[in-house]
This record gives structure tokens, C-alpha cells and sequence, in this order.
């Protein structure tokens, strides 16, 4: 039994793609993986479940794989993403401040997405643009020689003013 | 003005110098000039200043250049007038004879700043694929290993195996099918040496693994990127179209029998996988978990096929070795460590930045000349080489020449490049703590000492900053580390105590000083008021 595709549509069509490029193959699960997650935002377990049919994998074996690397992620993303390095250099550079500052500031935690959805901060470990340390990747846009105050100021203007919350 | 001199500009387009908005320099250059047949725009790959991004390179059409930091769009107008007239360069003008520049010696890294990565005619117009060429129609596959082996140099992702040695393996094993794997899974954090060959020169990448292809006897190779890395992947992925196109990569190549395709793989962001088992299961589309050598992958490797892999760095010293000899490559460095090492600079130096030097070179000589000295004039403590898998050169050991070798001997690795200078600010107990943990995060679970022994030594480290530390949880330490050394799977769980190690060994009376006095001499760890006897697992001091 072959379950439904998720959802019949362009990014259904993108992993079809990716699917009949690598042809099927078994060894193909992790590029596979990839152009799921870069159609769909994040993995869900209906995706990893079609991605397991599609490659005659057991399940488990495209589960292990989509929780052993960092990259694929199987919570659902915030509107804005962003990253703050803690390689070597910008951690003695202050990065874990900036970290604490987004998590006062916007209620998300590294790993998580603030309460409203609409930024998700994540750690990366070394980005190699050590000269410019600290540094932060704002929607795939890199910032260097930043601050805490620096940074909350630039995603505030992204995401605008924070929402008062109806009593 | 004739119509084959032209003057041409690079913008350099690497990471840091796109971060910082490179692109709008060239834009600029572009509406000012674009329409000028005798000066060319172009990007170009890492020109090393990184600390000062982004970098312009302005090339006249005598040959002399001038490199120029932290340029803007609005300073634009007055470089572009430096080519025509006697306008004075303003101060954002680079002297190229300060020591910076001229104890460099450049062999991987030639073209930054000469050509643009994009573009395969910059890499033919400076000799590129002539090596390839040499090698495939005039020189058989065993006089490559030898050139390679008589070149001494040894494999630049760390453990400094000679390159020759391991292309011999590979060569003499017999299988219908060999592979030969560019591992450009560059995961320590604060080195970007493979990360800026990518970028910069991708085709001297695939030139070096082609070469490399045809001495093993090899017809498929695979680049295993980070995927922190977007622009290298883009890079790499038109370069290899481009050299498709161009006949010097695919079938038939230079009209010989030889084939070779390249393909890439991108890494999912797992540390463990820059380990060369750990990053073929990744390849074979599994989790990249390590697994006990022998059979090394020069016997049974990716697809248990006899399988050549080597770092990037090692492969992008390749076809100057095949184009000048190897003997040209010994020249440089020492007896034991020939030829040229790649280093991200970074800490608190002047002058941070991608740097080529003769190995061999002294610790003095990388801060004080090339760095430019200590930031603020402060005093230099200790310089980290290796990341997670290296440890730290104290300021008495300045004179150190830095080789394989010799930096064994102190401890520490040459490791994949990452130097990292601290001053008398940098708290050594949190450094050795911050890359515990590090390898704690990035250990993949599959042996007990490393799993479990990183996450004991980073609950140590964790009391010992926090002012909670006793003299029992050193001898814990002190057991420790042998126990990972020695029993762990792989590199990831042997090394990950060389940092303890190391500043255990020069650093002692820092541990010492957090642990007794309950202070941090630097200032970093903030030490509680009081520890709580529940905090204090270790019995009283």
C-alpha cells in the first residue's frame, strides 16, 4: 500500500522531480531530504512516511536520517529565520549574548520558533566568515561584526512591532 | 590604448566580502565603467584580508595592481580615477609590502584575486587544465603518484598522511570500480581555508581530483560540501558544468580513453562527517556514523570500492605539483612538512584573514609579522591551532616552528588550518570547555567513550567555570581523557580531549585559580556566589 501524496501540489511536483532525478535510488535518501525540505519548509511525517514508500526504505531508516543531521528540521519554521553562529570566534566574541538577547526579545529559544510564529532561531556551529565575528544569518542573508542590540533592531524592522497581546 | 591591455577590477566575492555588501561596489564599478571597453569588473575569490572586507583589487594595464580595503560604493569614483590620472589613492589603499603580503608564500591559493571563480577562461588564461593535460596525454598514472610522493606533501585535512603514500594504495588496488572523494566537509569551527578554495578557484579543485582520478584509475568522483556553504556549492556546480562543457571533465578527456564525471553531495551539518567513514555512509545516503578501520577506504570505501579521498586543500595543491615537479613543492617548508599550509587567522590579531605560509614558519612569525600583532597592543597568551582537535601554543613557545611535527611534539596539530590568537582576555578553562562541548554536540552516539565520555567532561568543565570545581573533578579530568583517546571509534572521540590536554598542561594554574580562589583571571566565567552542595558532586575541595 502506497500512501497519498501529501498534498497534490508545486511542492509535491519539486520532490517528484528530485525523486525521478536521483532515480529512485536508495542512496539518494539524504538529496532527497533536502528538496523536501527546501519545498516543503520542514519534514513532517507524512513527507518522510512518502519518502520511505517512494525508496523502499523501512521508515525508521528515513527517520534516522532526518534526525541525525542538523540540517533537516521536523518542526514547522517561523515566518523568518535566523542563525546565530556559535563557532569558536564568535562565541569569544560575545554570540551567546546575542542568543540571550533574541530570546528576551522575541520568546524563541535556540531550536525554536517565538510564540507568535514568526522567527525561528537556530545555532550553527562555524559559518567561516570568522574575520567578521559575530555574526548572524538573517533569511539567508549574512551579518557580520554585529551586537545583541544590532541584531534585535535589524529582525525587529523585518517582523515589525511586537503585537500586543488582547488581555 | 591598445585593445588587448586592459585594465580590470576585482571585487572580491567571497563570503565575508559579499556579507559586507561587495556586490553594490561592483555594481557601482559597473555603471561607472561597465561601458568602457578597457577595463574589465570582475569578481574574484578570497584575497585574504578578510578582517577588512570587502577587498578591491585593481589590476592597470601595465600589470602593477593596487589592493584597496573596505571599500564602498561612493569610493568607487576616485579608484576608477587612479587608473587614468595621477590622482592620489585615497587611504583605504593596501601597502603591499608590509609583512602581511610578503612573507605569504601563494601556490593554492595563486589565483585569488587574478580571476573569477565563475568563469572557466580566467582559470585556462592562467594555465588552468594544463596539468591535467600533461598528466593524462604524456605521463603515465605511476609517474603521477611518484611526482605526487617525491612533492612530499602530506594531507591537509589534518592528520597529515602522505598524499602520495595513499594514491599508491588506491592505484595498486585491483576493482572494476575505484572512486575518489574530495572531502569538503570543512566542520572545525574558525577554519574557512576549504570553504574559500571553493569559492575562489573551484576548478583547481576538480583539476587536482581529476588528476587524481587518472593516477588511481578512477572514472567517478564525488565533492562532499557543507551545506553552511551556498555559494561554494554554486561555484562548484557551474564549474563542473562549465568544465563538462569545455571537454576537460566527462568522457574523452584531452581526446584520451580517460573519463572521469564529478558529482556533489551536499552535507547535512554533522561534524562527525568531515571523518572520511563517517562521511561515505553520508554519501551512500545513510547517517554519517564512523566505522573501525581496517579495511581503510583505500581498500573497501565508498560502495565498498576502493576509494581515494583527500581534503580540499590537498587537492588544490595538485596540479601545480604535476605542472612544476615535485621537487619545485619540497622546496618549500621543512624536511618532514613540505610545501605550503593555508591558515584562517583569526582571534585577536590586527590583521585577520586567510593566509598561505611555508610550514615551518614560528608562531612569532604568524602573530607578530602576518597578524600584525596583538589587537590594542595587549599581551599575546596563546595561539589554538586544530579546533576540537587541537590545543593551544603558550607565549614561552612563540619560537615553535609550525610542522607536523613540532606541533605534536607541543601538543597541539597542524589540524585543518583554524588559528585562532587569544590575549590575556581569553579565559583558557572556557575555551577548553566551549570545544568539550562543541564535540559533545557533534559526537554521533555510536561509542560509549566518546558519548558518554565528552558529556562527563563537559559536566567537569561546566563546574569548574561555574566555581563549583575541586581538585577531585581534575583527577576525574586527568582519567578521562586517556580512557577517550584511546578507546574512542574514531578521530572525533580520540582528539576531542586535546584541548583539555593541552591547556591542562600550560594552563594549570588557571584550573587552579577557578577552582581555589573560586576567580577567573580573565574575567569570563561567571563564577556563583556560592556553590550549592547539590552542584558540588565531587566531595569537598
Amino acid at each position: 500500500m502506497r500512501p497519498p501524496a501529501p498534498v497534490e501540489d508545486t511542492r509535491q511536483r519539486v520532490l517528484d522531480a528530485a525523486l525521478k532525478r536521483t532515480g529512485f535510488r536508495q542512496d539518494a535518501l539524504i538529496e532527497v531530504l533536502h528538496a523536501a525540505q527546501n519545498s516543503f519548509g520542514y519534514l513532517t511525517p507524512e513527507l518522510l512516511w512518502y519518502v520511505a514508500a517512494r525508496l523502499r526504505l523501512p521508515p525508521s531508516r528515513v527517520y534516522g536520517v532526518a534526525t541525525f543531521y542538523n540540517f533537516f528540521s521536523l518542526k514547522p519554521p517561523g515566518d523568518h529565520t535566523v542563525i546565530v553562529c556559535e563557532g569558536t570566534v564568535c562565541y569569544i566574541r560575545g554570540a551567546i549574548k546575542i542568543a540571550d538577547a533574541l530570546e528576551s526579545e522575541f520568546g524563541a529559544a535556540p531550536g525554536d520558533t517565538s510564540p507568535d510564529g514568526k522567527v525561528s532561531v537556530a545555532i550553527a556551529r562555524c559559518l567561516g566568515s570568522c574575520a567578521l565575528a559575530p555574526i548572524v544569518v538573517i533569511d539567508g542573508q549574512l551579518i557580520g561584526k554585529t551586537s545583541p542590540e544590532a541584531a534585535v533592531e535589524r529582525i525587529r524592522a523585518i517582523v515589525g512591532a511586537p503585537q500586543a497581546i488582547p488581555a | 590604448m591598445s585593445g588587448t591591455a586592459r585594465a580590470r577590477i576585482f571585487c572580491c566575492a567571497g563570503t565575508p566580502c559579499l556579507a559586507t555588501d561587495s556586490e553594490a561596489v561592483k555594481k557601482a564599478f559597473e555603471a561607472l565603467v561597465g561601458q568602457t571597453p578597457d577595463v574589465e569588473v570582475r569578481e574574484s575569490g578570497c584575497i585574504g584580508l578578510c578582517g577588512r572586507a570587502p577587498m578591491v583589487r585593481v589590476e592597470s594595464t601595465d600589470g602593477s595592481d593596487a589592493l584597496y580595503e573596505s571599500v564602498t560604493p561612493d569610493l568607487v569614483p576616485r579608484l576608477v580615477a587612479t587608473l587614468t590620472e595621477e590622482a592620489s589613492p585615497p587611504e583605504q589603499l593596501l601597502d603591499q609590502q608590509t609583512p602581511f603580503f610578503t612573507r605569504q608564500v601563494r601556490i593554492v591559493t595563486a589565483n585569488a584575486g587574478h580571476i573569477d571563480p565563475e568563469r572557466i577562461e580566467d582559470y585556462l588564461a592562467v594555465g588552468g587544465y594544463e596539468a591535467l593535460n600533461k598528466a593524462v596525454t604524456s605521463s603515465s598514472p605511476q609517474e603521477v603518484v611518484g611526482e605526487v610522493t617525491r612533492s612530499g606533501l602530506r594531507g591537509r585535512g589534518g592528520a597529515g598522511f602522505p598524499t602520495g603514500v595513499k594514491w599508491g594504495l588506491v592505484a595498486r588496488a585491483e576493482a572494476d570500480q575505484k572512486y575518489v572523494i574530495c572531502n569538503g566537509d570543512e566542520g572545525d569551527p574558525g577554519a574557512y581555508m576549504d570553504r574559500a578554495v571553493m569559492e575562489g578557484d573551484p576548478h583547481r579543485v576538480l583539476e587536482g581530483m581529476a588528476i587524481a582520478a587518472y593516477a588511481v584509475g578512477a572514472s567517478q568522483g564525488f565533492i562532499y560540501v557543507r551545506g553552511e556553504y551556498p555559494v561554494a556549492i554554486r561555484r562548484l556546480q557551474r564549474a563542473i558544468r562549465q568544465a563538462e562543457r569545455q571537454g576537460v571533465l566527462g568522457g574523452r578527456i584531452f581526446e584520451t580513453p580517460f573519463q572521469f564525471r564529478v558529482d556533489i553531495r551536499i552535507g547535512g551539518g554533522a561534524f562527525v562527517c568531515g571523518e572520511e567513514t563517517a562521511l561515505i555512509a553520508s554519501i551512500e545516503g545513510g547517517r554519517g556514523l564512523p566505522h573501525p578501520r581496517p579495511p581503510y577506504p583505500a581498500q573497501a570505501g565508498l560502495w565498498a570500492k576502493p576509494t581515494l579521498i583527500n581534503n580540499v586543500e590537498t587537492f588544490a595543491s595538485i596540479a601545480p605539483i604535476v605542472m612544476h615537479g615535485g621537487a619545485w613543492y619540497a622546496q618549500h617548508g621543512t624536511e618532514k612538512s613540505r610545501g605550503t599550509k593555508v591558515f584562517a587567522l583569526a582571534g585577536k590579531v590586527n590583521n585577520t584573514g586567510l593566509i598561505e605560509v611555508p610550514l615551518g614558519i614560528t608562531v612569532r612569525d604568524v602573530v607578530e609579522q602576518i597578524g600584525g600583532g596583538i589587537v590594542g597592543g595587549r599581551p599575546f597568551k596563546a595561539m589554538q591551532t586544530g579546533g576540537p582537535s587541537g590545543g593551544c601554543v603558550p607565549a614561552s613557545m612563540l619560537d615553535l616552528p609550525m610542522d607536523y611535527e613540532s606541533l605534536q611534539q607541543a601538543g597541539s596539530i597542524v589540524g585543518s588550518g583554524g588559528l585562532l590568537v587569544m590575549d590575556d582576555t581569553a579565559c583558557m578553562v572556557d575555551v577548553a570547555r566551549f570545544y568539550m562541548d562543541f564535540c559533545m554536540h557533534e559526537s554521533c552516539g555510536k561509542c560509549i567513550p566518546c558519548r558518554a565520555g565528552t558529556a562527563e567532561a563537559v559536566r567537569i568543565l561546566e563546574r569548574i567555570t561555574a566555581g563549583g570545581g575541586t581538585h577531585g573533578d581534575l583527577e576525574r579530568l586527568e582519567a578521562l581523557c586517556p580512557y577517550m583517546q584511546e578507546a574512542s571509534l574514531c578521530g572525533l572521540g580520540q582528539t576531542a580531549p586535546n584541548p583539555v590536554v593541552s591547556t591542562l598542561r600550560y594552563f594549570r594554574d588557571e584550573y587552579l585559580t577557578h577552582i581555589d580562589a573560586r576567580q577567573c583571571p580573565a574575567g569570563v566565567c561567571t563564577m556563583s556566589a556560592l556553590p550549592s552542595e547539590a552542584f558540588r558532586v565531587g566531595g569537598r575541595p
